[in-house]
């Protein structure tokens, strides 16, 4: 079975973002930029699963800017076995970059497709469950163990209140959760090596899909600001300003 | 203009955060439509028309939509969609899997945990952890839209809303349903508590997290954690407050033994009061909490405790 696996590139989530000053979108000029968490989370699962002799191949693919080569380099260091990146340069969002994988997805006919279940950038929540319904596939979202067995995949997924456990006809579509796994790091022979696995260059165009977002983007503003608070000395004066103050006990 | 929202229901009772959806609505203004998908969830139905505001509550009631499974539950959405300029629903572990998949079967954006109505087609979203806030617009016809619960006061329970059963046949042949496990709780929803109290890495075991109970008991409080709490194996995941876990914004949330990574802040940042116990004085919790307190947290929790 074939394993495709979507990474995108964004700000690495250790630095503090900065509103560019216009208000137009956030800065991300000379911003360290890394994989996604929750993508290397998929990267890890796909690498697993071939490791275990379930999958035969692992695809990392990506939409994005030439940029996020890097991204896909990094995903064959983990043990992809190839790349293929949709290179444009407009803003994706979810529908678009579903979209685009959808193509991948009919060209590659995969067993699994594995996402990250949210991007840090953007909070969407959105390309897995939309790339399975635009391929028609069945989502096991938000998952913390994923079981192949035969002909269909047992997803343990972390909802409100607890764990659910589905069962999904293969192909099918599965969103990683931060408790699946713990990634791996790549080590420096491996990343040597992975300068000469095979990465394939589309351009949206190749697939026939158009891959722009059409939610416009108005404005991006810095959340309001908390006003300072003070430091306490005891444990006393703490619940006098709750009862008192602040009014809340 | 005519809106849907989906029903958020668990163990047969209608969840709060469907009253908070209904309010986002009245926001975007128009005819509002509650959606009860599920199985045997009359009880729902009825709770869902007393919510002010709604004109109608529409019933999908069967084998098929037990546990909301996105495959058949999206399907439904589908089937009911052109009658709506809106659907929406809370930005629960549900919406997030079921309304991305309408949206894209309608081939349309989805507009993720809005925080603000700015018009019928103009909202207000967090992105990057919070840290920033997204003013977005969206041009389609249909706007599929999920919704921060905790940004939008609850509606009233004064109204009596006609319900009517949906005529429709979904199958469903992609998905099943294999099992469960939820975490037991007395306390209030994480999500709609009022007071929280979370506790972090410092406090050192899962064992420990019993000297937060009494307090949480006197107050009427939920417990949360922070991720570094949850991976350390000191309590479920489903307690997680931040970016990945749950988003809560309650009039009192104390912080104890946690240092306030961008992560955690994105979840609790917008409560009133925020009370932070940390015995690291450098600690970037102290840059958001109104009240800190610089203390051993084993000495300050009794003490506290004591003093409640």
């Amino acid at each position: 079975m074939k394993v495709l696996v979507a990474v995108k590139r964004v700000i690495d989530y250790n630095v503090k973002i900065r509103v560019k000053p216009d208000h137009s979108d956030v800065d991300l000029t000379n911003v360290k930029m890394a994989m996604n968490p929750f993508c290397e989370i998929a990267v890890e699962e796909a690498v697993r699963l071939k490791e275990r002799g379930v999958a035969t191949e692992v695809v990392a693919v990506t939409v994005g800017p030439k940029a996020a080569q890097e991204q896909l380099r990094t995903a064959l260091a983990l043990g992809a076995d190839r790349a293929i990146h949709v290179e444009t340069d407009e803003r994706v969002e979810s529908l678009g970059a579903a979209k685009a994988l959808a193509r991948l997805v009919a060209k590659e006919q995969p067993g699994l497709v594995i996402l990250g279940k949210q991007a840090i950038d953007t909070d969407n929540n959105q390309t897995g469950q939309m790339l399975a319904a635009l391929t028609g596939l069945p989502q096991g979202t938000f998952a913390s163990a994923v079981n192949v067995e035969g002909d269909k995949v047992q997803v343990t997924r972390e909802v409100d209140g607890g764990l659910q456990t589905v069962e999904l006809t293969l192909p099918a579509i599965v969103t990683t959760d931060l408790r699946l796994n713990e990634p791996r790091y790549a080590k420096l022979p491996d990343i040597m090596k992975a300068k000469k696995k095979p990465l394939d260059v589309k351009t949206p165009a190749d697939l026939g899909v158009e891959v722009a977002s059409k939610v416009k983007l108005l404005k991006v503003e810095p959340p309001a600001e908390r006003q300072g608070g003070v430091k306490v000395g005891s444990v006393d004066e703490l619940v006098d300003k709750l009862k008192n103050e602040a009014k809340v006990l | 203009m005519s809106i849907l929202v989906l029903a958020e229901h668990h163990d047969g009772q209608l969840a709060d955060a469907t009253a908070h959806v209904v309010a986002a609505a009245q926001a975007i203004g128009g005819d509002i439509d509650v959606l009860v998908v599920g199985q045997d969830v009359a009880a729902v139905a009825d709770a869902a028309a007393k919510l002010d505001g709604v004109s109608k509550v529409r019933v999908a009631d069967g084998e098929t939509f037990a546990h909301l499974l996105a495959e058949p539950t999206a399907d439904l959405l589908v089937a009911l969609a052109d009658d709506y300029s809106h659907v929406l629903a809370a930005a629960s572990t549900t919406g997030k899997n079921v309304l991305p998949r309408l949206a894209a079967l309608k081939d349309v954006a989805q507009i993720s945990e809005i925080i603000a109505v700015e018009s019928a087609d103009t909202f207000k979203r967090p992105i990057y952890a919070g840290n920033a806030i997204a003013t977005v617009q969206s041009e389609d016809a249909l706007k599929v839209i999920t919704v921060r619960s905790t940004a939008f006061d609850a509606v009233g329970q004064g109204g009596s809303a006609a319900i009517e059963p949906v005529e429709a046949s979904i199958d469903n042949s992609l998905s099943s349903f294999v099992g469960e496990e939820l975490a037991e709780s007395d306390r209030p929803e994480l999500g709609a508590a009022r007071v929280v109290i979370s506790g972090g890495r410092g406090m050192g075991s899962g064992e420990n997290f019993k000297i937060l109970d009494n307090i949480a008991d006197k107050l009427g409080a939920a417990i949360g954690a922070s991720r570094a709490a949850v991976d350390a194996g000191f309590v479920p995941n489903d307690m997680q407050v931040g970016q990945t876990g749950k988003i809560v914004a309650p009039d009192l949330y104390i912080a104890v033994g946690i240092s306030g990574a961008i992560q955690h802040l994105a979840g609790m940042k917008d409560s009133k009061v925020i009370v932070a116990i940390n015995k690291d004085e450098e600690a970037p919790i102290f840059q958001v909490a109104d009240y800190g307190l610089v203390a051993d947290l084993f000495e300050a929790i009794p003490e506290l405790d004591s003093k409640l």
